[in-house]
């Protein structure tokens, strides 16, 4: 087997580089990293023309891990320095690794920017509700009444919902994982890589240390078919122990509700099916928290329109056809010149 | 007469920058060397008729080489009461100041904040005064050719522009040939404007104003032949920053946020797209500086720009650029501060941000440019020293040399010495921080190139592999490493020259960018007197040129004009233990020549016999 550029077929190992990880025992950013790998062996990716870049926060160690090129920036300004790096090589597989601060606090304003001008990037936002690195203060996306070093009394913000965000600023790509769900993870990540533009995946990621088990309401093993849907582009929106439960949109509240199958003569028929084209639907699926809702998880939206790459580049080569023959010099001789004779 | 400076003043709308556009060209198609400085309103549309909205555009001119755009005024065009106001106190005793009477009305000398007429009163008694209704004139000499009472008012400025053609015995042609093209579209508008442009000038020939005015001669200035242009300096950078990539071999992306003044260098180089340049109009600051560094990390030339509050803002991603080593450009065009300061107006107060201006030991290459089309040429360097050394550079001008245009001798590219950049490809032993022993500069290794897969970031990284490090050791290595590196380029710049006067001299005046004219213009007249005075200028400001510490020593007294508070002086004063004394200018102008000259009468004698010929 061999990748596209004729390279013998790598393994997950051979994406790990000789450094040490060092990520607390049993955080979640391991098992992210693992994904990674496998999503980039399956995609027999040439490390030579892969770049990781991350901002700062823990997950922005991330590049030093991964045996492609690899660029840790600062705080929330990774998807500055990327656009940057994919306008110069628009060849390059450029990914993105960012944090809840570094995404949505610091870098808001970059992240809304790249995914409305959708530049091609595949943007992973590892979202554990809690500055890690800096010691465990909230963060932009921590539940409101949250303790911490710096909320003693409870946490006052209302949290930020990643999705919402994302389909709000016109983002074309957004997808939802959890860091444990190692089959499903790599799955979004190769979605995200061939969506061309702007793809947003946030990751569902544990701080064992700040913030431990604030997603086990969704994730524990007793709860989490019932609190998880996992969408399917084309698929009723059916979740579940028994695969008992769908959704269905209450016509009069224009808001998604849970019903069981075989309960006064609901079926299938009933549920609705997942369309990822249809940005509304991803709205209402992003939306969606338990204990009332299901957390919607998979390719919440793709609908593909041209990147931002993609277009500044036909314009440059449009303008290339358009050049002086005499190039820079010809340019300065144009318009009202004089000759000064000797 | 040697040389003349005229100022064309007026509303916004009244078209002075074309005006005084027009008769710089014309000027130097006659054959003058000449300096021009527009000053506009921050506003964009200010109201009509009020002093804050007053337009002007200045230009000395003249037969000798010209230096600046003049300290005072042989002849004032105010076009209506506010102009006058603002700019009357900058004529010359006994100058020539041309009105609109017809603008005189009681609206607009209140608007202007005048108790009574200055044309019936004795304000204008210490100047020659034309007084002249452009308006009426104007609407009489287009009354044939069916434009509406507002497009004919509006054409005024070309009457006003073809009386002065006439003062200084200027061709009209050039303008005509001007206006043909820009109003092709437009044959009635297009016809009234060479009307009125005619109707002035046939004023200044019939109307007997021999007798109070005479035309004045200003002949050709000797230059050095070749094939000449106008150029503002942000159309000078852009072009040398262009023709500096190409030496380089490199693309460019430029990547910037609009501010003022520095938004016009973003517009020229977006129109430049055909030569290959790719522009990035980014969301803030921090992203146009953070996306320049990716496409120089990606194998580019990536250059952002602003003015000072915008590099204030950048200032993070400089440091990662200096810690990861990677070329990078960044264009302050400084302006009038602090915070938003007058953004219109000059000022050179960022030196201090430029060598100082980061957090912790981060030193990088700063240069400044010294008049517009001295911009050209320090692009060409800065590109040379970023690509060469592996570090930003950080290129000073301002807002004056941005918009202050003169003629350039358009330079043969081809006798510009090339660059180019080698780019790491042999993965053999390759370490991302293993350096060039003489330049200290790392090797520049692209993603995209096979068998170089590296990892850098800001963590302070080992002085070899590039992986992160805490080793105390290894951070004072690095540290040291980056301070050599930066200093060892002053034995890659060219030492350090004295631009007038000799060594040893009585007094010098060091100056660095826009100040250049004034204070040569000044060291030359006072050379010619007697004074025992030199000029060093400054074109590298970090490092500075090897010799620059020996040169000061010789002198007996160091003057440090700036339009700051001092910040050169501090530099000079920390480097080389001299007793340099600070000038200090911060009312948004240029310096006048005149201001110098006292300064350096009021510190040195004249010695009679030592007067050096102009």
């Amino acid at each position: 087997m061999s990748g596209p550029d004729g390279i013998a077929a790598l393994q997950p190992k051979d994406y790990a580089t000789d450094q040490e990880v060092r990520w607390c025992p049993g955080c979640g950013d391991y098992a992210i990293l693992k994904a990674v790998q496998r999503t980039l062996a399956d995609l027999a990716a040439d490390p030579a023309k892969t770049v990781f870049v991350s901002g700062i926060g823990c997950a922005a160690r991330f590049p030093y891990y991964i045996a492609t090129y690899g660029f840790h920036t600062i705080h929330g300004r990774a998807p500055a320095v990327a656009t940057g790096v994919k306008l110069a090589n628009p060849e390059l597989d450029v990914w993105v690794v960012m944090g809840d601060g570094d995404a949505l606090s610091i870098g808001g304003n970059h992240l809304m920017h790249c995914l409305r001008r959708n530049l091609d990037l595949n943007m992973l936002l590892f979202n554990n509700e809690i500055y890690g690195l800096t010691k465990g203060q909230y963060s932009p996306t921590s539940r409101a009444g949250l303790r911490t070093p710096s909320t003693p009394m409870g946490s006052i913000d209302q949290p930020l919902s990643a999705g919402l965000f994302a389909l709000g600023v016109g983002a074309r790509f957004f997808a939802r994982g959890v860091d444990t769900q190692q089959k499903r993870l790599p799955e979004i990540f190769k979605r995200a890589h061939t969506h061309r533009g702007a793809s947003l995946v946030e990751i569902l990621q544990n701080c064992i240390v700040y913030n431990d088990g604030v997603f086990a309401g969704i994730t524990e093993r007793d709860v989490a078919e019932d609190r998880q849907v996992h969408v399917q582009h084309g698929e009723p929106l059916i979740f579940g122990k028994d695969q008992d439960r769908g959704l269905r949109l209450n016509p009069s509240t224009l808001s998604l509700e849970v019903v069981n199958l075989g309960d006064a003569g609901i079926t299938e028929a009933d549920v609705l099916r997942h369309d990822e084209k249809n940005r509304v639907l991803a709205t209402l699926l992003a939306a969606m928290e338990p204990p009332t809702l299901p957390v919607a998880l998979g390719v919440l939206y793709c609908d593909p329109t041209s990147s931002y790459d993609q277009s500044v580049h036909t314009q440059l080569d449009a303008a290339k056809g358009q050049a002086p023959a005499g190039g820079l010099q010809e340019v300065m001789r144009a318009g009202h010149t004089w000759t000064v004779e000797a | 007469m040697e040389s003349a400076t005229v100022r064309f003043a007026g509303d916004s709308g009244d078209g002075m920058q074309i005006t005084g556009g027009q008769f710089t060209l014309t000027t130097a198609l006659a054959g003058n060397d000449l300096a021009t400085f527009p000053d506009f309103p921050a506003e964009i549309r200010a109201p009509a008729g009020t002093t804050y909205g007053v337009s002007a555009f200045q230009i000395n001119f003249g037969a000798r080489r010209i230096k600046t755009a003049g300290d005072h005024l042989d002849v004032l065009v105010a076009t209506n009461p506010a102009a006058l106001k603002v700019n009357l106190a900058d004529v010359k005793s006994a100058g020539l100041v041309i009105v609109d009477t017809g603008q005189f009305n009681d609206k607009n000398l209140r608007k202007a904040h005048y108790d009574s007429n200055p044309l019936e009163d004795d304000t204008l008694a210490p100047y020659r005064v034309l007084k002249i209704d452009i308006t009426q004139l104007t609407q009489d000499a287009v009354e044939t050719v069916g434009v509406t009472k507002k497009e004919a008012v509006r054409s005024k400025n070309m009457w006003a522009l073809g009386l002065v053609y006439w003062l200084f015995g200027r061709e009209r042609a050039p303008t005509i040939a001007w206006l043909k093209r820009k109003f092709a579209s437009k044959p009635e508008v297009l016809e009234a404007n060479i009307a009125a442009l005619n109707a002035g000038h046939a004023f200044g020939e019939t109307s007997e104003l021999q007798h109070e005015v005479a035309q004045i001669d200003v002949g050709p200035a000797a230059i050095p032949p070749g094939l000449y242009r106008a150029i503002t300096g942000a159309e000078a950078l852009a072009w040398g920053l262009v023709a500096g990539c190409e030496k380089a071999a490199l693309r460019m992306v430029f990547c910037s946020y609009p501010i003022t003044p520095a938004s016009s260098l973003l517009h020229s180089l977006a129109a430049l797209k055909s030569l290959n340049i790719l522009t990035f109009q980014a969301e803030d600051e921090i992203a146009a500086a953070c996306a320049a560094i990716g496409a120089s990390y990606a194998g580019d030339m990536g250059i952002t720009s602003s003015s000072g509050p915008g590099v204030a803002l950048k200032t993070e991603a400089l440091g990662l650029a200096i810690a990861t080593e990677l070329p990078l450009i960044v264009v302050n065009s400084q302006r009038a501060g602090p915070s938003t300061g007058m953004p219109t107006k000059t000022e050179q107060s960022d030196l201090y941000q430029a060598v100082y201006g980061r957090n912790a030991d981060s030193p990088l290459v700063v240069l400044a440019a010294r008049a517009p089309g001295d911009c050209f040429d320090v692009a060409v360097e800065a590109v040379r020293l970023a690509t060469k050394y592996m570090t930003p550079v950080m290129l000073l001008t301002d807002g004056y040399i941005a918009n202050a245009s003169e003629p350039w001798l358009i330079p043969d590219l081809d006798a510009i010495a090339s660059f180019p950049v080698k780019r790491r490809q042999d993965p053999e032993g390759y370490q991302p921080f293993a350096r060039n022993p003489q330049t200290l500069a790392r090797d520049w290794a692209v993603p995209g190139t096979p068998g170089l897969m590296h990892r850098i970031g800001g963590i302070e990284r080992d002085s070899t592999s590039g992986n992160i490090s805490y080793d105390p050791d290894n951070h004072q290595r690095m540290t040291d490493l980056r301070a050599a590196k930066i200093e060892g380029i002053a034995n890659d710049i060219p030492l350090q020259e004295v631009d007038q006067g000799d060594l040893g001299a009585d007094l010098v005046l060091v100056g660095w960018g826009s100040t250049y004219g004034p204070i040569s213009r000044a060291v030359t007249t006072m050379l010619a007197e007697g004074y025992n005075v030199a000029h060093v200028h400054l074109r590298h400001i970090w490092p500075l040129p090897a010799n620059l510490g020996d040169i000061l020593n010789t002198y007996k007294k160091i003057l440090i004009p700036e339009m700051n508070h001092g910040q050169l002086v501090t530099l000079l004063r920390d480097r080389y233990l001299v007793d340099a004394e600070s000038l200090a200018q911060v009312n948004g102008k240029p310096f006048r020549v005149s201001d110098l000259e006292a300064a350096v009468r009021a510190r040195i004698s004249r010695k009679p016999g030592l007067e050096k010929k102009l």
